[in-house]
C-alpha cells in the first residue's frame, strides 16, 4: 500500500510541476527564448550547442532512470520488512567490467560530436568583418577594426529601477546605451580583450562566451542567421558591479548595417567638429555644473558613489579629496591618463573634453568642495595635446 | 572490512593499568591528545562553522529573494559569496571528514589513536584562528575578500581591498592544518594497522582516506604557493599574472584548479568511504565489489589530477588543450559510476531497513548521482561556454556538495553517533531533520538548473526579470533548508548531554567491523594492546 | 604486520606545546598580514611587533615542544613503531615541501613557455602581439618586458656555479657524518656535521651576495618573470637552507650533549633527510633557472 501511495505522489508532484513548468515556457516562448532550457540561438553553432545538450541530457536522464529504476526496485522489494533473506553474493567480475566498458562507449558516444563542434567553434579564421571587444570595470568598448567607429556600451538601466523605487521595464538590467550592431549572415570575428580584470562576453543566443583576458586577446565569431537583437551578461566575476554589466548586440540585414555604419562614421566625424567648435567656448558655471552631474551621475557614480563619498578602502572620496579639492591639473591628469594598476580608467577616450571639463567642474564643486574653480574644454586640451 | 574479521578485543575498560583518567574542563579540549577528543572538536567546529557559512548564504538568498537590490550592497554582497564559499569548503566539509577521520580511522584498524597524537591538537586548533582571520577581515576598511572563492588574479591582486593579505595568510593556516591531519591519516593508516589488518581488508573508510590524505598533501602546498604569488603579485610588484611582466592573469586559474579540482574530490572520496560502510550495513550483505572500489577511488583520484582545465573551457586555451581536458573529465565517469552500481548492487537481493543512516544514503545515491550527471555535461566543452558561470554549475555542486558531501556527513553523524555516546539520538527528530532537508534542498538547488541554463549568471546580486520566479522558489527552498538544520542542531546537543536509550555494542543489526566490537560508548581508550584481525 | 613481540605505543599524555603553537601562528597570520599591508602603504599599525611576538612564541614552542619529545625519548618511551612514525611523517612532510615546489616550477614553466611565446605572439595568439604589444618580441630570459620594464640575465657560471658545488660537497659530508653516527665514530660524525653547516652558512652568504649583485645590475624582483620566476624560487629555496641549516646547528648540540646513538637517532636523519631534499631543489633550479 506505501508503495501505491509514494506513486500517487510522485504522479501528482510530477504534473504539478510539469504544469507550472509549462506555463512558464509558453510565457516565455512568445519572446524566443525558454525559463526552463537552454535557448537554440540564432547560429548554426548555437543550433549545435542546443542538439549536444538535448542529447547529453537525454543519455544523463536514461543513466539516471535505470539507475534509480533498479535501485528503488531493490528498495521495493528485497526490503527487510518482507522478509526479504540476504543474498550471498559480493562480487562478479563479468557484470563489473560490464559496467565499465558500457559507460566508456557511451562517453565515447558522447565526445566525438562534441569535438566536431568544438572545432568548429574555435575556428575563427577568414571572417568578414572583425570587432575588437575590451571589458573595462564595468562597460564594454567596442571598436570596429574595419571601419572608423568605435564607443563605449553602458547599462541603460535607471539606478531608480535598481532601488526599487521605479517600476522595473521589460528588460530591467538587460539594456545598454549603444548596443553592438553586426550583420547578419557574415562571419563576425570577435577579439575580446580587458583593460582591468577579467571579464567575459558572453551572448546566449550566439553561444558564444569568451573572457576578456587584461593583456591577452581570445577570438571568437558568429555568423547570426536572423535579424534581431540579443542580450546577454558579463559572466565572469570582474568586481562590484558584475551583475551590471550587460551585452546587447543588434543584428541588422546587411544592407541596413551599411547604411548604419556610415551613419555612424558620419556621426563620429561631425562630433569631431562640434569638440572643435566646443573648445573655442567657455561655458557657464550653471551649464558645466549640470553637464556635469550627468556625467558624473552616469559614469563616476558606480565608483566613486553619487554623493562623492566613494566606498572605503576600495574606491577614494571624491568629497573633500585633496585632488579634488587642491590643484586643478594634478585632477585633470587623472581623469586624462587613469591611475595605472587601479580601476580608475583613463577616460580620454569615453568622455568628450567638454564632458571632462564639465566633470571636473561639479566634482570640485559639489558636495561642499566649495573651491569655485571653472575648467573649460580647451584646459583639457591644452592638458592633453601638451601630453602628447 | 569483512565479516571474516574475529577479534580478540582488548578494551580499555578491562585493563589495571588505569592511570588513563579522562581530564576535565577546558584544557582536556585545549590539551587533548585524544583522536576521539579531537574528532569531537573537528566535528563540533565544522558544524559551528556550516551554520555559519549558512547564515551567509542566507544573506544571499534573501537579497536574491527578489529583484532589485533590497538588503545588501552589490561589494557585500560579493563578499558573503567569497566567505560563504571558503568557509563551506575549509570550514565545513574538510573539518568534518577530518573530525570523522580521526573518531573512526583508529577505531577501524585497531589502533591506540592516532600516530602523532600532539600534531593532531595542532592541526585542529590553528584552524578555528585561521577562520576568525578571514572572519574578522570581513569588518576592515573596504571590506573582506569579494572576489569568490577562486580568486581569480587580477581581482584578487591590483584590483582587491587591503584585506587580501590577512585572506593570505588564513589560508596558509588552513593548507598547514589540512596537511598536517592528513600526514597524521597516512602515517596512521600505514603503521598503525592492527595485527591482521592486510591492507585489502581495511574498511572502504579508511582507504577512501588514505587515498584522499594522499591528494590533500599533493595538492594543498600548491594553494600555498597560488595565495603566495597572489600576495607578491598586490604587495610586491611581481607580476606572475599581469601580461605587462610577462605574465598571465590565466597562469592563476591553472595552479589554482590544479588544487582545485583535486579538492573537489577531497571532499567526496571520504563521502563514498562513508556510504560504502553504510549501504551493506542496512542491506545485510557484503559490500559488492571490495576491490574494484579501492581501484575505482584510486583511478578518480589519479585523474583528479589531470582535468583541472575543465574550469576554464572559456580562458581562450588553444583547442587541443580543451579537448583533452573534456576527454579526461569524461572519464572520470566511469569509476563512479562504477561506485555507484556496486551500491545498488549491494542493495540488490538485501535485506533492506531504512533506518536514519540508510536514508541519508540513499538519498546521498540519488542526489549525487543528478549531480554527477550534470558534472558530465559540464565537461562537454562547446556545451559548457553555455553553461559556465551560470547557476547550472552553482547547481551541479550543491548537488555533489550539499547532497553530496554534506549529507553523507550527516550519514556517518547518524550511524556512528550511538557508538560515540552509548545512547540512541531522538529518533522523532531524526525523521523530521532528514525529510524537511531531502524536501527543502530540492526546492533550493533544483530550479537552480532551470535558471541556469536560462541564462542566470552565478555572482550577480540582482537579476533579469525572467528569473523572477524560480528565484524565489530557491530562495524558499533555501530557508526551510536552513530552518531544517536547527532540528540537527537540537538532536545533536540533546545527544552530547547523553539522553536517549542506551544501545548494544553492535548498535545495528547488520553492523560489521572493528569499531563495532568495543562498548558503546567507545571508551576514551581502545585498543592499548592491538586487537588480532583474522 | 609481523609484530611479533608486542610493544606498547606510546600516545603522550595531554600537551600544551600545540595550542602555544596555534596561538604563535595566529599571531605570526595576523601580524604578517598587517605588516605586508602597512610596509606597502603609508599606514601605522602593530604588523610588525605582532609577527615578532608570533616569532618568539613559536620559538618557545619548538623549544618547549622538543624538549618533551627529547626527554620522551632519552627515557625510552619510544618504540620501533613510532620511529616509524615520524620517518612517515617527515618523509610525507617532504613531499608536500616538493609539491610547493613543483607550483612554482610549473609557473616558471607557464611563464616561459607559454605566456611570454603567447605574449609573443605563438599559438592561438596572433591577435595579442599584434594588437596588444605590437613591439614585443619573445625572447627567455625575458629581459624586456611588454610593459617595457628591462632587466638583466644572470649567468649561471661563477656564484650559482660555485653554489652548486658547495652545496653538493655538503650533501656528501652530511652523509659522513651519519655514516659516522651509525659506526659510532663521534670525531668522523662531529667535524663532517661542522664542515655541512659551515658550507650552508658559505651558500647563504655567497646567496646573500649574489643578491645585491642581481639588484645592482638591475635583476629585481619587481622586473617581470624573469626577476619574480628567479627570486621567488632561489628566495625560498634560500629560506629553507636557512631552516636546514638551524636544524644541523641543534642536531650538533644534541650531539654535544651526547644523544643519538648509533641506531636511535631520527632526529639526525630527519635533519638529513631534509638537507639532501634541500639540495636536490638546488639542483633543478640551478638547471631550469640558471643554465637553459
Ligand atoms: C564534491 C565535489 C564535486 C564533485 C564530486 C564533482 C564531480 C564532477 N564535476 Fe564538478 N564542480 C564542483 C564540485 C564537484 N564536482 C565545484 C565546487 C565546481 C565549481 C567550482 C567553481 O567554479 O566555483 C565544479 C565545477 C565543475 C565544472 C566546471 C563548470 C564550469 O565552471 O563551467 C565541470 C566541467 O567539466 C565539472 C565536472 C564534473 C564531473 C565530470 C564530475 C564527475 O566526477 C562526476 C561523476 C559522476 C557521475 C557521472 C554520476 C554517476 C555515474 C554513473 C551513474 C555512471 C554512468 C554514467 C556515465 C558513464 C555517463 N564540475
Ligand atoms: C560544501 C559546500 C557548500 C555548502 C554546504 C553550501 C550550502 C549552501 N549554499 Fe553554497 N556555495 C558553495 C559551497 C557550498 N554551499 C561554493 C563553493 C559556492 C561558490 C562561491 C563563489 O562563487 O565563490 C557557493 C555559492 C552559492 C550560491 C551562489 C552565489 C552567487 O553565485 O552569487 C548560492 C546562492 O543561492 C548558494 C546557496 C547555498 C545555500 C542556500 C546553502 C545551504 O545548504 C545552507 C544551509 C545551511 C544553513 C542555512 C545554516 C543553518 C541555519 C542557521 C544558521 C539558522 C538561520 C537560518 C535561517 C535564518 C533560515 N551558495
Ligand atoms: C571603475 C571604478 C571607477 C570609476 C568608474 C571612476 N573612478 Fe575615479 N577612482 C577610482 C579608483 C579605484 C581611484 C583610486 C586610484 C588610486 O588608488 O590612486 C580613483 C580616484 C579618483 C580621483 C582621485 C581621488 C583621490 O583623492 O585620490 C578622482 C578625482 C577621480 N577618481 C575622478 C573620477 C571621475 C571624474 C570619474 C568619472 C568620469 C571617475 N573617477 C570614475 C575608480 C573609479
Ligand atoms: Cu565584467 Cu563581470
Ligand atoms: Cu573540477
Amino acid at each position: 500500500m506505501k508503495c501505491r501511495n509514494l506513486l500517487s505522489f510522485l504522479a501528482c508532484s510530477t504534473f504539478a510541476f510539469t504544469s507550472t513548468a509549462a506555463e512558464s515556457v509558453s510565457g516565455a516562448e512568445s519572446q524566443g527564448r525558454s525559463d526552463l532550457n537552454l535557448r537554440p540561438g540564432v547560429t548554426d553553432i548555437s543550433n549545435q550547442v542546443y542538439d549536444l545538450h538535448m542529447l547529453m541530457f537525454l543519455i544523463c536522464v536514461i543513466i539516471a532512470v535505470l539507475v534509480f529504476g533498479v535501485m528503488f526496485y531493490s528498495m521495493v522489494v528485497h526490503r527487510k520488512s518482507k522478509n526479504a533473506k540476504p543474498a550471498n553474493f559480493h562480487e562478479n567480475i563479468k557484470v563489473e567490467i560490464a559496467w565499465t566498458v558500457v559507460p566508456f562507449l557511451i562517453l565515447i558516444g558522447m565526445a566525438v560530436p562534441a569535438a566536431n563542434t568544438l572545432i568548429d567553434m574555435e575556428d575563427a579564421s577568414k571572417p568578414d568583418m572583425t570587432v575588437l571587444i575590451t571589458g573595462s570595470q564595468w562597460k564594454w568598448h567596442y571598436k570596429y577594426m574595419d571601419n572608423d567607429v568605435e564607443y563605449f556600451s553602458v547599462l541603460a538601466t535607471q539606478q531608480e529601477q535598481i532601488k526599487n523605487r521605479l517600476q522595473k521595464g521589460e528588460n530591467y538590467l538587460l539594456e545598454v546605451d549603444r548596443p553592438l550592431v553586426i550583420p547578419t549572415g557574415q562571419k563576425v570575428r570577435f577579439l575580446i580583450t580587458s583593460d582591468d580584470v577579467i571579464h567575459s562576453w558572453w551572448v546566449p543566443d550566439f553561444a558564444v562566451k569568451k573572457d576578456a583576458n587584461p593583456g591577452f586577446i581570445n577570438e571568437a565569431w558568429a555568423r547570426v542567421n536572423e535579424p534581431g537583437i540579443y542580450r546577454g551578461q558579463c559572466a565572469e566575476l570582474c568586481g562590484k558591479d558584475h551583475g551590471f554589466m550587460p551585452v546587447v548586440v543588434i543584428a541588422k540585414e546587411p544592407a541596413e548595417y551599411q547604411a548604419w555604419i556610415e551613419e555612424q562614421e558620419a556621426i563620429a566625424q561631425r562630433a569631431k567638429e562640434e569638440e572643435q567648435r566646443l573648445l573655442a567656448m567657455n561655458m557657464s558655471m550653471d551649464q558645466l555644473m549640470t553637464q556635469g552631474k550627468k556625467t558624473y551621475d552616469t559614469v563616476c557614480a558606480a565608483c566613486h558613489m553619487p554623493n562623492g563619498e566613494g566606498l572605503p578602502g576600495v574606491f577614494p572620496a571624491i568629497k573633500g579629496s585633496p585632488i579634488a579639492t587642491g590643484d586643478v591639473d594634478a585632477h585633470i591628469d587623472i581623469l586624462i591618463n587613469g591611475v595605472t594598476g587601479t580601476s580608475m580608467a583613463s577616460f580620454a577616450k569615453q568622455l568628450t573634453m567638454s564632458e571632462i571639463a564639465a566633470v571636473i567642474t561639479y566634482q570640485r564643486n559639489a558636495w561642499g568642495n566649495n573651491t569655485g574653480d571653472m575648467v573649460q574644454a580647451k584646459d583639457i586640451n591644452a592638458a592633453m595635446n601638451g601630453k602628447e | 572490512m569483512t565479516s571474516a574479521t574475529d577479534t580478540t578485543a582488548h578494551v580499555d575498560g578491562e585493563h589495571h593499568d588505569d592511570h588513563h583518567h579522562i581530564p576535565k574542563g577546558l584544557t582536556r579540549w585545549l590539551f587533548t591528545t585524544n583522536h576521539k577528543d579531537i574528532g569531537t572538536l573537528y566535528l563540533w567546529f565544522a558544524f559551528i562553522m556550516f551554520l555559519v557559512g549558512g547564515a551567509m548564504a542566507m544573506v544571499i538568498r534573501a537579497e536574491l529573494f527578489q529583484p532589485g537590490l533590497q538588503i545588501v550592497e552589490p561589494n557585500f554582497f560579493n563578499q558573503m559569496t567569497t566567505v560563504h564559499g571558503l568557509i563551506m569548503v575549509f570550514g565545513a566539509v574538510m573539518p568534518a571528514f577530518t573530525g570523522l577521520a580521526n573518531w573512526l580511522v583508529p577505531m577501524m584498524i585497531g589502533a591506540p589513536d592516532m600516530a602523532l597524537p600532539r600534531m593532531n591538537n595542532w592541526s585542529f586548533w590553528i584552524l578555528p584562528f585561521a577562520f576568525l582571520i578571514l572572519l574578522s577581515s570581513l569588518f576592515m576598511e573596504g571590506g573582506g575578500p569579494a572576489f569568490g572563492w577562486t580568486f581569480y588574479a587580477p581581482l584578487s591582486t591590483t584590483y582587491s581591498g587591503d584585506s587580501t593579505a590577512l585572506f593570505v595568510f588564513s589560508v596558509h593556516i588552513m593548507g598547514i592544518s589540512s596537511i598536517m591531519g592528513a600526514i597524521n591519516v597516512i602515517v596512521t593508516i600505514f603503521n598503525m594497522r592492527a595485527p591482521g589488518m592486510t591492507y585489502m581488508k581495511m574498511p572502504l573508510f579508511v582507504w577512501t582516506w588514505l587515498i584522499t590524505a594522499f591528494l590533500l598533501i599533493a595538492v594543498m602546498p600548491v594553494l600555498a604557493a597560488a595565495v603566495t604569488m597572489v600576495l607578491t603579485d598586490k604587495f610586491f610588484g611581481t607580476s606572475f599574472f599581469d601580461a605587462a611582466g610577462g605574465g598571465d592573469p590565466v597562469l592563476f586559474q591553472h595552479i589554482f584548479w590544479f588544487f582545485g579540482h583535486p579538492e573537489v574530490y577531497i571532499m567526496i572520496l571520504p563521502a563514498f568511504g562513508i556510504i560504502s560502510q553504510i549501504v551493506p550495513t542496512f542491506s545485510r550483505k557484503k559490500l559488492f565489489g571490495y576491490a574494484s572500489m579501492v581501484y575505482a577511488t584510486a583511478s578518480i583520484a589519479l585523474l583528479s589530477f589531470v582535468v583541472w582545465a575543465h574550469h576554464m573551457f572559456t580562458t581562450g586555451m588553444p583547442v587541443a588543450a580543451e579537448m583533452f581536458f573534456m576527454i579526461a573529465t569524461m572519464l572520470i565517469s566511469v569509476p563512479t559510476g562504477v561506485k555507484v552500481f556496486n551500491w545498488v548492487a549491494t542493495m540488490w537481493r538485501g535485506s533492506l531497513s531504512f533506518e536514519i543512516p540508510m536514508m541519508f544514503a540513499i538519498a546521498f545515491i540519488v542526489l549525487f548521482t543528478i549531480g554527477g550527471l550534470s558534472g558530465l555535461m559540464l565537461a562537454i566543452t562547446p556545451v559548457d561556454f553555455q553553461y559556465h558561470d551560470t547557476y547550472f554549475v552553482v547547481a551541479h555542486f550543491h548537488y555533489v556538495l550539499v547532497t553530496g558531501a554534506v549529507f553523507s556527513i550527516m550519514a556517518a553523524v547518524y550511524y556512528w553517533l550511538p557508538k560515540w555516546t552509548g545512547k540512541m539520538f531522538d529518533i522523532t527528530l531524526a525523521k523530521w531533520h532528514f525529510w524537511c532537508s531531502l524536501i527543502s534542498v530540492n526546492v533550493l538547488f533544483f530550479p537552480m538548473h532551470f535558471v541556469g541554463l536560462a541564462g542566470m549568471p552565478r555572482r550577480i546580486p540582482d537579476y533579469a526579470l525572467q528569473f523572477a520566479d524560480f528565484n524565489k522558489w530557491i530562495s524558499v527552498g533555501g530557508f526551510a533548508f536552513g530552518l531544517s538544520q536547527l532540528i540537527f542542531l537540537a538532536l545533536l546537543i540533546k545527544a552530547c548531554r547523553h539522553q536517549g536509550e542506551s544501545v548494544s555494542d553492535q548498535v545495528w543489526d547488520g553492523a560489521e567491523g572493528l569499531e563495532w566490537e568495543i562498548p558503546s560508548p567507545a571508551p576514551y581508550h581502545t585498543f592499548d594492546t592491538p586487537p588480532v584481525v583474522k | 604486520m609481523a609484530q611479533q613481540e608486542y610493544q606498547k605505543y606510546y600516545v603522550p599524555e595531554q600537551s600544551i606545546w600545540p595550542i602555544v603553537g596555534a596561538v604563535a601562528l595566529f599571531l605570526i597570520a595576523v601580524g604578517a598580514g598587517n605588516y605586508t599591508i602597512e610596509a606597502t602603504s603609508d599606514k601605522e599599525g602593530f604588523g610588525f611587533y605582532t609577527l615578532m611576538a608570533g616569532l618568539v612564541v613559536l620559538l618557545v614552542m619548538l623549544v618547549g615542544w622538543f624538549k618533551n619529545q627529547i626527554d620522551e625519548s632519552m627515557s625510552g618511551l619510544y618504540s620501533d613503531q613510532l620511529s616509524r612514525s615520524y620517518r612517515q611523517g617527515m618523509a610525507w612532510f617532504i613531499f608536500s615541501e616538493v609539491m610547493f615546489f613543483v607550483a612554482f616550477f610549473g609557473a616558471l614553466f607557464y611563464a616561459r613557455n607559454i605566456s611570454v611565446e603567447w605574449l609573443g605572439g605563438a599559438s592561438n595568439n596572433a591577435m595579442t602581439n599584434a594588437v596588444l604589444w605590437p613591439d614585443f618580441v619573445a625572447t627567455w630570459p625575458l629581459l624586456v618586458t611588454p610593459g617595457g620594464e628591462t632587466s638583466t640575465q644572470m649567468g649561471w657560471y661563477g656564484l650559482p656555479a660555485i653554489n652548486t658545488l658547495i652545496l653538493v660537497v655538503s650533501s656528501v659530508t652530511l652523509h659522513f657524518a651519519h655514516v659516522g653516527l651509525e659506526e659510532n665514530k663521534r670525531t668522523q660524525l662531529n667535524v663532517m656535521l661542522l664542515v655541512t653547516i659551515l658550507l650552508g652558512c658559505i651558500f647563504l652568504g655567497l646567496q646573500a651576495y649574489e643578491y645585491i649583485h642581481a639588484y645592482n645590475i638591475g635583476l629585481t624582483l619587481d622586473s617581470g618573470v624573469y626577476g619574480n620566476t628567479f627570486f621567488l624560487l632561489t628566495g625560498f629555496h634560500g629560506l629553507h637552507v636557512t631552516l636546514g641549516t638551524i636544524i644541523l646547528i641543534v642536531l650538533y648540540f644534541r650531539i654535544l650533549k651526547g644523544h643519538f646513538t648509533p641506531k636511535e637517532h631520527f632526529a639526525f636523519q630527519a635533519g638529513s633527510w631534509y638537507w639532501h631534499f634541500v639540495d636536490v631543489v638546488w639542483l633543478a633550479l640551478f638547471v631550469l633557472v640558471y643554465i637553459i
